[in-house]
């Protein structure tokens, strides 16, 4: 009997193969038979290595031979917090160096969490002839002079985005170094650099990229020199703004407003640093075609944001500043009928009085009035059980839930009760929740029914909550999905963690700090799951200075079929598995 | 980051921190948690030790610790800052700041606020503040007057008081106007007129 795999020939599969982009379906696919294997892996275009330490770039170039297109993630989402040393790793040289070798036809390198150093960025521009996208999020570890080799050298350069990473700015001129015959640029994101750019320069990179799409400047240019630079690309469909304050002068306002109304394609904006109110109005020709709007660096008061936002009615996502209080919320709940995703972040996070009027009620009349609404990060200074209650049974539809009580353990403001039952209500009505941050007072019982209901859960983030070692039990034992958990200043020590240690090899990663977890119990699972790095961080000197009892800092667990790292700063450890000690 | 090089002793249990939840929300590592600020009140020791943000969180408190609060004798005006929380990212929490290097750094920037028919001036920090409501509500409990809201044609039309302030070229303008930075940085003092006084100023 032929054998079904074979009685295609191989340039069909791959045709087949090539419909195929979700990684996840390419992994099943790999894993049919032998041959099928081979050709996927021969096939296969773009690589996501969620966690740069869980593979090798040699490995990774071995089995996909014709990549074209890379991401890759480093450091832990902590990081974010400056819970992660410095010096911690997620150097991206070594998959450079590699790539070089391997992927002459290289386009697209995107990552996440890295650092990335100007000797990366020439390699890059040396090595690959087509590279057409760099997309560097959250990264570090370079300067304007290695954006210089990427745009001199890089003829076919399309997206060019630097997203909330620190460069260190030593010169304007990089911009200009894109020839004059340059002209493919689709995507330009600079809005994270602290000093200016040669403005001249940008404005004619801008107006001779006819394909241009999305721009998002940086602070430092300034308001009155965006009306020229709109004017070039009136087919904008994305723009971050500079700074949007500057004397109040009629001209310049009717310049501006002029040059916005021009933009008919103009979905997303952002930047909005230090905006003069006044100068708001002018947006007002582009506010009904609005998908998305960042306002969350606009120190502005509500009664300016509800303007503003109430003429949005096709807004998907809003980010915004709490200053937009319960009244703007509710206003949106009512004019926004679109909203998918909602970020309100907090005016004065270190303040202990509330300084504008927004509370629970907020997000309550959202998840009322949006019916789409299905990704939310909400900072407040209370919460209810009743209100989170009504939010779930609201929007089951809701995917991704964050919820930051400043106050850490804040209980019910109504009952003074743990808010367990609230977010029990979350993970029980919302049944797609992929993703859930916890804050406030938090008993084990809200493990419970995370572990019992949250079962499309991805990534759980714990902060200050928990009692004993049954709240990690739960949802190690009950989230079947989970893939990220992160948890800081709980009292979860080595019970749960030893009981459920296949559960890590599940996992992409753990995250524990300020926990309880003892250093002979991390010592136990290094050596008996070789497939996970267990790498304890402590910055009090080596853990064997210490009793096997005493609890570590900072523990980082995660997947790994590639070994030990070798770049490990002197503060991580990595508790060895039995292997290593027979072969020393 | 600030975590590191400390000694570390064995770690009390979280739960300790509950107990203390009406004084410190919080430390930089559980072991920490023992440190209370033994100083009730806001004390120019007190705010030294602290970072720069929640040094502007002092003064601002310290407003409020002789109005009436009922975690007045409970809560040291002082927060000590846990590393990371809330999570807010770096860029994030620079950005809500002022732009730096304007009025120098760490100095603080007091001027004087007065009203009419107060028996004495007082005094506050504009450096501490980030926008205009919140100037406008410490005004407001420390004087114990209303402003009503602020629009651009009409000013504070309205209400009882008005917000002003003299500027560097000695004029007295309606507080509001302009973009909050250059305010900050043109404002030499502060006066709470009566609504009727205001209603000459900042007419466009």
């Amino acid at each position: 009997m032929p054998r079904l795999a074979y009685s295609f020939p191989e340039e069909v599969l791959e045709h087949v193969f090539s419909f195929i982009e979700c990684d996840k379906d390419r992994g099943s696919i790999s894993l049919v038979c032998k041959s099928w294997y081979e050709i996927e892996a021969w096939c296969r275009r773009r690589v996501f290595v969620g966690n740069c330490y869980a593979v090798s770039p040699a490995t990774v170039v071995k089995r996909f031979p014709k990549v074209r297109s890379v991401a890759i993630k480093g450091k832990p989402h902590f990081a974010d917090f400056n819970l992660v040393p410095e010096g911690w790793g997620a150097y991206v040289f070594p998959w450079i160096k590699a790539m070089a070798a391997a992927y002459p036809w290289l386009q697209e390198i995107r990552l996440k969490r890295m650092v990335i150093t100007d000797e990366c960025l020439e390699l890059i521009a040396k090595s690959f002839k087509n590279f057409s996208v760099l997309v560097l999020t959250s990264c570090e570890g370079f300067t304007t002079d290695g954006l210089a080799a990427i745009t001199a050298n890089c003829r076919n350069l399309r997206e060019l985005e630097l997203r909330e990473s620190e460069v260190e700015d030593i010169c304007g001129h990089w911009l200009s170094h894109f020839p004059d015959s340059y002209t493919s640029l689709v995507s330009l994101n600079i809005s994270c650099l602290g000093n200016e750019v040669n403005l001249s320069a940008l404005e004619r990179l801008v107006s001779r990229c006819t394909n241009l799409q999305t721009l998002r400047l940086n602070r430092a240019v300034p308001l009155e020199k965006l009306a020229n630079l709109l004017r070039g690309a009136p087919q904008l469909v994305e723009l971050g703004t500079g700074t949007y304050s500057t004397e109040m002068r009629p001209e310049v306002f009717a310049n501006l407003a002029e040059a916005f109304s021009g933009c008919k394609q103009l979905k997303s904006l952002s930047g909005f640093w230090d905006v003069l109110p006044s100068y708001l109005p002018a947006l007002y020709p582009v506010c009904s075609s609005l998908t998305s709007l960042n306002l969350s660096y606009a120190t502005i008061q509500s009664s300016d944001l509800i303007k503003l936002v109430s003429q949005c009615e096709s807004l998907q996502r809003l980010w915004v500043l709490d200053y937009i209080e319960d009244a703007g919320l509710e206003v949106i709940a009512a004019s926004c009928k679109d909203l998918r995703e909602l970020r309100v972040f907090p005016s004065d996070p270190f303040g202990l009085e509330p300084n504008v009027a927004l509370t629970e009620q907020g997000l309550v009349s959202v998840s009322e009035g949006c019916t789409k609404l299905q990704s939310v990060l909400y900072f407040c200074r209370q919460m209810s059980n009743a209100a989170l209650d009504t939010i779930a049974r609201n929007r089951p539809n809701m995917t991704r839930f964050r919820l930051c009580i400043i106050e850490p353990r804040a209980p019910d403001y109504l009952t003074r009760e743990p808010l367990d039952a609230g977010f029990g209500a979350i993970v029980e009505h919302c049944k797609d929740l992929r993703r859930l941050s916890l804050s406030g007072l938090l008993s084990d019982r809200v493990f419970e029914y995370i572990g019992t209901y949250g079962k499309k859960l991805e990534m759980l983030s714990v902060a200050f909550a928990g009692d004993t070692d049954l709240g990690l039990h739960h949802v190690l034992s009950g989230c079947d999905n989970l893939r990220k958990l992160e948890i800081r200043d709980c009292p979860f020590g080595d019970k749960a963690l030893l009981a459920n240690a296949a559960k890590l090899e599940t996992m992409r990663s753990l995250w524990m700090s300020s926990c309880l977890v003892s250093y002979g119990a991390c010592k136990l699972l290094g050596l008996k799951l070789p497939r996970l790095n267990v790498e304890v961080i402590d910055e009090r000197g080596p853990p064997d200075s210490r009793p096997d009892s005493s609890p570590v800092e900072k523990l980082y667990i995660y997947r790994t079929v590639s070994g030990p790292r070798l770049d490990m700063p002197g503060y991580v450890w990595r508790m060895e598995d039995d292997s290593a000690l027979r072969v020393s | 980051m600030d975590n590191s090089l400390r000694i570390s002793h064995e770690k009390e249990l979280n739960l300790e921190a509950t107990e203390l939840r009406l004084g410190l929300p919080g430390s930089d590592e559980p072991e920490k948690r023992s440190v209370v600020r033994s100083n009730k009140r806001s004390s120019p020791e007190a705010s030294e030790e602290l970072e720069c943000m929640s040094k502007g969180n002092m003064n601002s408190n310290g407003s409020d610790v002789t109005s009436d609060h009922d975690q007045d004798n409970v809560v040291p005006p002082a927060k000590a800052q846990v590393v990371g929380w809330p999570p807010i990212r770096s860029y994030r929490k620079n950005n809500l700041q002022q732009k730096k290097g304007e009025e120098g750094e760490g100095s603080g920037m007091y001027v004087k606020v007065s009203m009419a028919g107060a028996p004495y001036l007082r005094k506050i920090d504009l450096k501490v503040y980030k926008s205009y409501p919140e100037l406008l509500k410490t005004l407001g409990n420390m004087f114990k007057c209303t402003f009503g809201e602020y629009s651009e044609r009409e000013g504070y039309n309205g209400s009882e008081y008005a917000p002003t302030y003299e500027d560097k070229d000695g004029d007295w303008m309606l507080v509001g106007d302009v973009p909050w930075n250059m305010f900050v940085s043109s404002c030499k003092r502060l006066r709470i007129m009566k609504g009727s006084e205001a209603k000459g100023l900042g007419c466009l």
